[in-house]
């Protein structure tokens, strides 16, 4: 048999987009400049007394307040003291408080969010309420108590500023473990016998790694402001230089030497602009790729496969005469979506298909064949970016890919009515299920509410709800998914629709279920003549209630036909193997004790050589 | 008689409700089934009817409030996380949704990896251990350095098969492996478990809500409702000729592909609807 799976390697991705933080981040020309200037001011606080021209304490009485001098580029503060070297030796000071202030917030934070998320439990409702506690108290006012009562001590002040600071933390860790801790490769890693804390260390960490990286460069900002407005406020300890000394040093003095408090407030100002741009620009990288892999859509298969024509088969005697006039005349279409660099990427290439009044007409294909997005296009409720780019859509002799939304809105829910595949989000959980049902009447059919009333309760009891009052009142999360189905199939149907549009109407119900709908689906159908265009993936839907069938792949219509037809003389290959993959009616297994010997033999021969196994990968 | 390499006996899981003093929520209400070495037990039933439940509880991710899990002659049902680190070589699993079994952040090298760590394997015998399994399950050796997101719901499916292979385990748990995939691809993977069954004796606890996969695959089949198994034999008799009603009505639900054969179920089925109705009303009424 013709291997009919196209390349199913993903095609390699670019290096750049599995490259680390760090070297996209140093690609980019506002990372680079921050990284830059950072790296600069960190080195310059570490060699410190190598940089620094002199002593930042002595000073000199003949020197108090003098202007830039040989060796003195800044000149002297109000105690004679070298600015310059004041401003270096501050930078240690400054952020050494400001690291020690994100130490403790990060290491409260991290660490309790992370036990708070991942084993919950009481420990989790009594850090929540510290954290919003913390929250509450005004952070200043805590500084300067602190420093009213234990003395004004830089470090101190800013450990207690750290931990003011880790709900910051708490809550960003907390959410990301409880998002993950239920994810299944956590469970799997458990069954796979990894401790807790290997699973915490490869599983979680490496998921709030990011966003607490991107949080620290904030909070160092907010550390290095404060902290330089309490010495400014001249409640720090005036032993030892720090930014916010300065400036209150250069305060006092603004009439006599304005230039002072210039310096400090430059150094500071620069460190918390690079701090916050680089927290920007690192949420701006991590955001991009965050998009690629939030993508759960498998890759769609590459358009190039077959452009010959599609199989068409004649009529036969189960589907010709039984149905009406010509509802729906899809000729040519084509479906593309804009891309950001300005092309169309076409999903759907020359659609042709009809519906007849009384007729079904199945629309089957695996994920990615366009089926959905045909039907989509009829209702012209194609995602963002989506339009008909190729063909018409005839229906009742108005082109729809042409009409106008005012023009569409009147046709919806009308003339044309929509199932969905998802019963339960299709549904507002903020109203009740009566509400819902009555709206689009009142609207369509300009009846009267209690007339609407009448009708609603009249069409959930046809659909087979057992108390229709109740379930008028209900709201949607009261009812379950195949009663939520009922409810959507009750409203389709409210206006009398021509044709009707059902996505997957049956996929997310069980087979009991399943089987109840569809019958109701045939029933209704059949009561009201009705068009219907159905899409579906189970062949069994389609032998169920199709009368002609399209099969789809790769965006297009390979062959098309009546049911019968295209069950029992399918000529297209891709239709064959479908056909071939179904297991229904299969041989069963057989006990295991018939034949085991022989088949550990057969398996023995069997060993299956690579090539092999690269051809069978799905 | 072979020795049976699991026998869950009379097993209860109850999840407490939020709540003062409500009664817990009953997900397995006693259940009883065996596995042989070698076998594929197929579990089948609808949303809420426990079948889920009972892989986790063999896995020893659901809490079980009575009756044994006896694995190997030993009860495993309420093992500490110690002495369940001792069974990961032993007992693996195969989860559902191929998109949220696999870390996204880590490489497929990692991913396979990481169980093998827990053995103390050394780093490079564990990359070559790494190359066999994507062999095993038929996916090129350039795979390992890929990320998840690079493959197709079939080929992840492949990757998460090949961690639940990579300590050689005697029982793998398949939680809807295939329900998520396509039908041809759901094809090629089902053979791939077959296929990797004969090779290596593996037993399987196949959990799958479509009968025609269980079919496919399993030797014996157990039928869940509501927390309990209803009717539980060989695979071609449960899956064929049933005889419990509710797996009657499972059997006769799920639309066979052929418009003719079809309606004639159909029919069946809404004859065995009215039959099975007025027989519950006579049985209410008695």
């Amino acid at each position: 048999m013709i291997d009919l799976t196209p390349t199913v390697m993903a095609p390699a991705l670019p290096r750049a987009a599995r490259r680390s933080l760090f070297s996209r981040l140093l690609r980019n020309p506002v990372g680079l400049a921050t990284m830059l200037f950072l790296t600069l001011l960190v080195l310059s606080a570490i060699f410190a007394p190598l940089l620094a021209p002199h002593d930042p304490n002595s000073s000199s009485i003949q020197d108090v307040l003098g202007g830039p001098a040989d060796g003195h580029p800044l000149g002297f503060d109000s105690s004679g003291r070298d600015v310059f070297s004041r401003l270096i030796f501050a930078g240690r000071f400054s952020l050494a408080g400001a690291a020690l202030a994100l130490l403790i917030a990060l290491v409260i934070g991290v660490t309790g969010g992370l036990i708070a998320g991942y084993y919950g439990k009481w420990f989790d409702s009594v850090s929540s309420w510290l954290t919003g506690l913390l929250m509450a108290l005004p952070g200043i006012v805590v500084l300067l108590a602190a420093r009213s009562v234990l003395g004004p001590s830089m470090w101190l002040s800013m450990m207690i500023f750290g931990v003011l600071l880790s709900p910051a933390f708490f809550r960003l860790v907390y959410a990301s473990v409880t998002a993950v801790r239920n994810e299944l490769y956590v469970d799997a890693a458990r069954v796979a016998g990894l401790g807790d804390t290997r699973i915490i260390g490869k599983h979680i960490l490496t998921v709030v790694r990011a966003p607490v990286i991107i949080q620290s460069a904030m909070v160092l900002g907010i550390a290095i402001a404060i902290q330089a407005g309490l010495d400014f406020l001249g409640l720090g300890d005036q032993s030892i230089p720090t930014w916010g000394t300065m400036l209150n040093d250069g305060f006092r003095q603004i009439y006599k030497e304005p230039l002072l408090i210039l310096w400090p407030s430059v150094v500071i100002a620069l460190t918390c602009v690079a701090l916050t741009l680089l927290a920007n620009t690192m949420r701006d990288l991590l955001e991009r790729s965050g998009k690629a892999k939030a993508r759960r859509r498998p890759p769609l298969r590459p358009a190039d496969v077959n452009k010959t024509a599609a199989v068409f088969h004649a009529e036969d005697l189960s589907s010709s005469g039984r149905t009406g006039e010509v509802l729906l005349d899809v000729r040519d279409l084509a479906i593309g979506y804009d891309q950001p660099d300005g092309t169309v990427k076409t999903v759907v290439h020359d659609v042709s298909l009809t519906v007849r009044r009384g007729e079904v007409h199945g629309l089957i294909g695996e994920s990615g064949s366009g089926k959905t997005q045909t039907a989509w296009s009829i209702l012209r409720l194609l995602p963002d970016g989506g339009r008909v780019t190729g063909g018409a859509i005839f229906f009742e002799g108005k082109d729809l890919a042409l009409a106008s939304e005012k023009e569409m809105t009147k046709i919806r829910g009308k003339k044309i009515a929509y199932i969905p595949q998802e019963p339960m989000s299709n549904l507002d959980s903020a109203f009740t299920i009566g509400s819902q049902l009555v709206e689009p009447m009142r609207v369509c059919l300009g009846i009267s509410k209690k007339e609407a009333t009448q009708r609603a309760l009249k069409l959930l009891a046809r659909v087979g709800i057992p108390n229709p009052e109740r379930t008028f009142a209900a709201y949607p999360h009261e009812v379950s998914g195949g009663m939520a189905q009922r409810v959507l199939i009750a409203g389709a149907v409210s206006c009398d629709p021509d044709l009707l549009i059902a996505d997957e109407p049956t996929t997310a119900l069980d087979v009991t279920v399943q089987a109840e709908v569809l019958d109701l689906l045939r029933e209704l159908q059949s009561e009201l003549n009705m068009g219907v265009v159905l899409v579906t993936h189970n062949f069994g839907v389609v032998a169920d209630l199709c009368d002609r069938v399209s099969v789809m792949r790769d965006g297009r219509v390979i062959e098309t036909g009546p049911v019968r037809a295209i069950f029992t003389q399918a000529k297209h290959p891709y239709t064959q193997s479908l056909l071939a993959a179904i297991l229904e009616d299969g041989e069963a297994r057989g006990d295991l004790d018939e034949g085991n010997s022989g088949r550990a033999a057969a398996a023995a021969l069997a060993t299956p050589s690579i090539s092999d196994t690269i051809g069978a990968q799905s | 008689m072979t020795e049976l390499l699991l026998d869950v006996k009379n097993v209860i899981v109850e999840y407490p409700i939020k709540g003062f003093r409500k009664e817990p929520f009953q997900a397995l209400k006693g259940v009883s089934l065996d596995i042989r070495p070698g076998e594929t037990v197929g579990l089948v039933g609808e949303s809420g009817s426990g079948k889920t439940t009972l892989g986790r509880a063999v896995l020893g991710l659901a809490p079980v409030t009575g009756g044994e899990i006896v694995y190997r002659g030993k009860d495993i049902a309420h093992l500490g996380r110690r002495e369940r680190k001792s069974l990961s070589s032993e007992i693996q699993v195969v989860f559902q949704d191929p998109y949220t079994s696999l870390n996204p952040s880590l490489t497929i090298e990692q991913i396979l990896v990481e169980p093998l760590t827990v053995r103390k394997v050394a780093k490079k015998d564990a990359s070559k251990r790494v190359l066999d399994l994507l062999d095993q399950v038929g996916l090129p050796s350039n795979a390992a350095d890929r990320l998840p997101r690079e493959f197709s719901g079939g080929q992840r499916q492949r990757i998460a098969i090949a961690r639940a292979l990579a300590l050689d385990p005697r029982l793998i748990v398949c939680d809807e492996p295939v329900s998520a995939l396509d039908l041809s691809t759901q094809a090629r993977v089902l053979d791939l478990f077959k296929e990797i069954q004969e090779r290596t004796g593996v037993a399987y606890l196949f959990v799958s809500h479509d009968l025609a996969v269980v079919r496919h695959l399993s030797h014996r089949v157990a039928v869940m409702y509501h927390g309990e198994i209803v009717e539980w034999g060989a695979g071609d008799q449960v899956t064929g000729d049933p005889v419990h009603p509710y797996t009657q009505r499972l059997f006769l639900a799920a639309p066979v592909p052929d418009p003719d054969r079809q309606e004639q179920r159909r029919a069946v089925r809404q004859r065995l609807m009215v039959e099975q109705e007025r027989a519950g009303l006579e049985a209410g009424a008695a």
